[in-house]
């Protein structure tokens, strides 16, 4: 194995189905023992490319290596050393949590296979159901072993595929705990996620939307590449002041978060003298740091103008 | 890299997998024991038609006028094609063994002259008779022929001999099935329509199932390779082929009263190959198949032929020649002829070694197809 720094080094990275761009020339590096996370909206091509990692899809074009072997090449090396969470729940429902893990453990020959099952199980507190079949498991007992079968072959890089859709907030703490826990041992991980507090809990970030990788970096380089300056607008009827603003110079974004509006725009002074044009007592209105989400929201609107 | 290699320990996960789920599947499993017994009794009939151009051997004692003349009407008749000539009756006991012919006449010495006295000589035909339907209409244009043949031949003084029972009289002799028993012969050849219905359709869905499902994106995450999938899913439905093959035994034995005479271990143990060739037909189809209706679809565009073309339903050497060709390449069509040769004529391996070839190119055959066709992307 190479002795990179980076688990997973990745340039020009493309997909098509058909004439369509799945994923769209993408760079990415991700350092040995970092968390990174994977946003963008749905069918954006984070699952594809995630596939393309662990040589489940041929790139149509791009070069790089995984965990210094090359994607294109050595996809059977790259299999022995990444655990792959799927989207979608993919052990076998008519098995029970132990038998789906003895087959995994056997399929990697894990040495001294029944303690390292065993040991999975205690470590996500699995023992107690261990004989219960899988598909009878609720969506976050499900996600536990997924995750217990995904490490049970000590992988050095975890892909995780919004492994905490579906997932109660308890557990989804739980999980991320886990997920810090591993990293501090040194597993590299990738995350897609849809939820912008666990996007928070990364040390880096991409946001991904039609194929294109359209900012990444940590939070606060995420936050400050954007440029993006936010008023938080409270008071009655929301709606109306909303529609007022929206189609303003300098007004690009307005969105409802419950009882409170966001209203965003790259070019400060004008988005001021928007504001300034509707301000009126009845609210209350603050200037506030962008959140991840504004951001988001931005790029999502921008890509949208510019690819779809 | 071991990685890139089969590896034992990878096969026998699969296979543990596949006996876990098959324990699981309590309705899959009842119809596999269920369909053999059904069709059991669904095929208690036999279809007969008029096969022609059978493979005659000719054992002639005499070559004199008369001979050569009975034997031209026989192949005019249509029924008889001479492939051989025998000289011993060992020769022509080991060509009807073999299945080289189904017919051997025998010509005794003194044809001519017991003729020509007048006294009825005996034409000895010997038939193998383990397919019925086969032998039937061939045995019953023998009698026409019979009073006829010398019609040309005995004029002038000798047209007294023109008797109206006919100048020869023939003999049947028929082996293997000398009651002529539909079933003895349509109970056996079930064995491999059974087999091939069932082992066709079960791995037909094995590998669509897990793509269906969803399984197959974690399978092809793992560094197991396709051969290893492929006979994991195989091995542990050769087990049920087994059952099914002792159901079908023990129904011939003790319903039908079919004979068995061949040894059955023989029997079993060619089976093994026969099953592992359908299993490999179906997990091909499963490859090639994009969902699992298209895999059953598949699987019955196979169990048609197998059933049509094999010689099961209709007998093979009265099928035109196109059909013949298709047949043999079907893993049934050698089946069948093991299976009877074994329990009704009590062939020992010498005798199927022929069959046993086609069987084995078949096997490796479709198994290099799924193995190339098994795709290690989701591309
Ligand atoms: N095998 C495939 N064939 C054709 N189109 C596909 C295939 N897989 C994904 N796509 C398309 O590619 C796009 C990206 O999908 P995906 O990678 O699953 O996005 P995400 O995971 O970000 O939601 C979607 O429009 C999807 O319909
Ligand atoms: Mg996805």
């Amino acid at each position: 194995m190479s002795g990179s720094d980076y688990a997973i080094d990745v340039t020009g990275v493309t997909k098509r189905f058909g004439d369509k761009t799945v994923v769209n020339a993408i760079d990415l590096r991700v350092r040995r023992g970092e968390i990174y996370g994977f946003l963008g909206p749905n069918g954006s091509g984070k699952t594809t490319f995630i596939r393309m990692l662990c040589g489940l899809l041929t790139p149509d074009a791009g070069t790089g290596t995984c965990l210094g072997y090359d994607v294109r090449a050595q996809q059977a090396e790259i299999k022995r050393h990444v655990g792959y969470m799927t989207q979608k729940f993919s052990y076998y429902e008519d098995l029970s949590i132990r038998e789906n893990l003895d087959f995994i453990a056997r399929l990697y020959d894990v040495p001294d296979r029944r303690a390292a099952v065993q040991h999975s199980l205690e470590r996500l507190g699995l023992v107690n159901r261990s004989h219960q079949l899988a598909g009878e498991l609720s969506g976050g007992w499900k996600q536990r072993v997924a995750l217990a079968a995904c490490l049970i072959h000590q992988p050095q890089l975890l892909l995780l595929d919004e492994p905490t859709a579906g997932v109660d907030p308890k557990a989804r703490r739980e999980f991320w705990d886990e997920i810090h826990r591993l990293a501090a041992d040194g597993l590299t991980v990738l995350i897609t996620t849809h939820y912008m507090d666990e996007a928070e809990r990364c040390h880096r970030l991409a946001y991904l939307a039609y194929g294109n990788l359209l900012a990444h970096g940590t939070l606060v380089e995420v936050l400050a590449s954007a440029r993006l300056t936010t008023w938080t607008v409270t008071g009655p009827d929301l709606l109306a002041l909303a529609d007022s603003l929206r189609g303003r110079d300098g007004v690009e974004q307005v969105v409802a978060f419950g009882m409170t509006l966001h209203v965003s725009g790259r070019d400060a002074a004008k988005l001021d003298a928007a504001v300034a044009a509707v301000r009126s007592p009845r609210h209350e209105w603050r200037k506030t740091a962008s959140s991840l989400e504004d951001v988001f929201i931005g790029l999502m609107d921008q890509a949208k103008d510019n690819f779809a | 890299m071991s990685a890139r290699r089969f590896t034992f320990h990878r096969l026998w996960a699969m296979v543990l997998k596949e006996f876990i789920q098959m324990k699981r599947d309590r309705v899959t499993f009842g119809m596999m024991v269920g369909i053999p017994l059904m069709q059991l009794m669904l095929f208690g009939f036999a279809i007969n038609s008029d096969p022609k151009h059978l493979p005659t051997a000719i054992r002639a004692a005499d070559q004199g006028p008369f001979a050569r003349t009975l034997v031209a009407a026989l192949r005019t008749s249509g029924y008889f094609t001479l492939v051989k000539e025998a000289s011993t009756e060992a020769e022509a006991r080991q060509l009807l063994q073999l299945g080289e012919v189904q017919f051997v006449i025998n010509i005794p010495e003194d044809f001519s002259r017991r003729l020509l006295r007048g006294e009825k000589p005996t034409v000895l035909i010997e038939a193998d008779a383990s397919d019925p339907s086969a032998t039937g209409p061939a045995v019953s244009a023998l009698r026409a022929i019979a009073d006829h043949v010398f019609d040309r031949d005995l004029t002038g003084p000798l047209a007294p001999l023109r008797a109206k029972a006919g100048p020869v009289d023939f003999q049947l002799h028929a082996h293997y099935n000398p009651e002529n028993i539909t079933q003895y012969n349509v109970v056996p050849g079930l064995m491999g329509v059974v087999l091939t219905m069932t082992m066709v359709v079960i791995t037909a869905l094995a590998i669509t199932r897990e793509r269906e499902r969803g399984t197959m994106e974690n399978l092809l995450a793992t560094p197991v390779r396709p051969f290893e999938v492929m006979v994991g899913k195989i091995l542990p439905y050769i087990a049920v082929g087994y059952i099914q093959v002792t159901l079908i035994l023990l129904a011939a034995r003790f319903i039908f009263g079919v004979p068995m005479v061949g040894n059955l271990v023989l029997l079993y143990a060619v089976s093994l190959l026969f099953i592992a060739a359908n299993l490999a037909v179906g997990i091909t189809f499963s490859t090639l198949a994009k969902n699992q209706l298209q895999a059953v679809q598949m699987a019955f565009f196979f169990f048609l032929p197998s059933i049509l073309l094999s010689g099961f339903m209709f007998p093979f050497r009265g099928m035109p020649e196109w059909a013949q060709w298709v047949g043999s390449v079907l893993p049934n069509t050698h089946f069948l002829r093991i299976v009877r040769g074994i329990l009704l004529k009590g062939n020992g391996l010498a005798e199927i070694t022929p069959e046993l070839w086609p069987l084995l190119a078949f096997l490796v055959v479709a198994m290099t197809i799924g193995v190339k066709r098994y795709r290690q992307t989701l591309d």
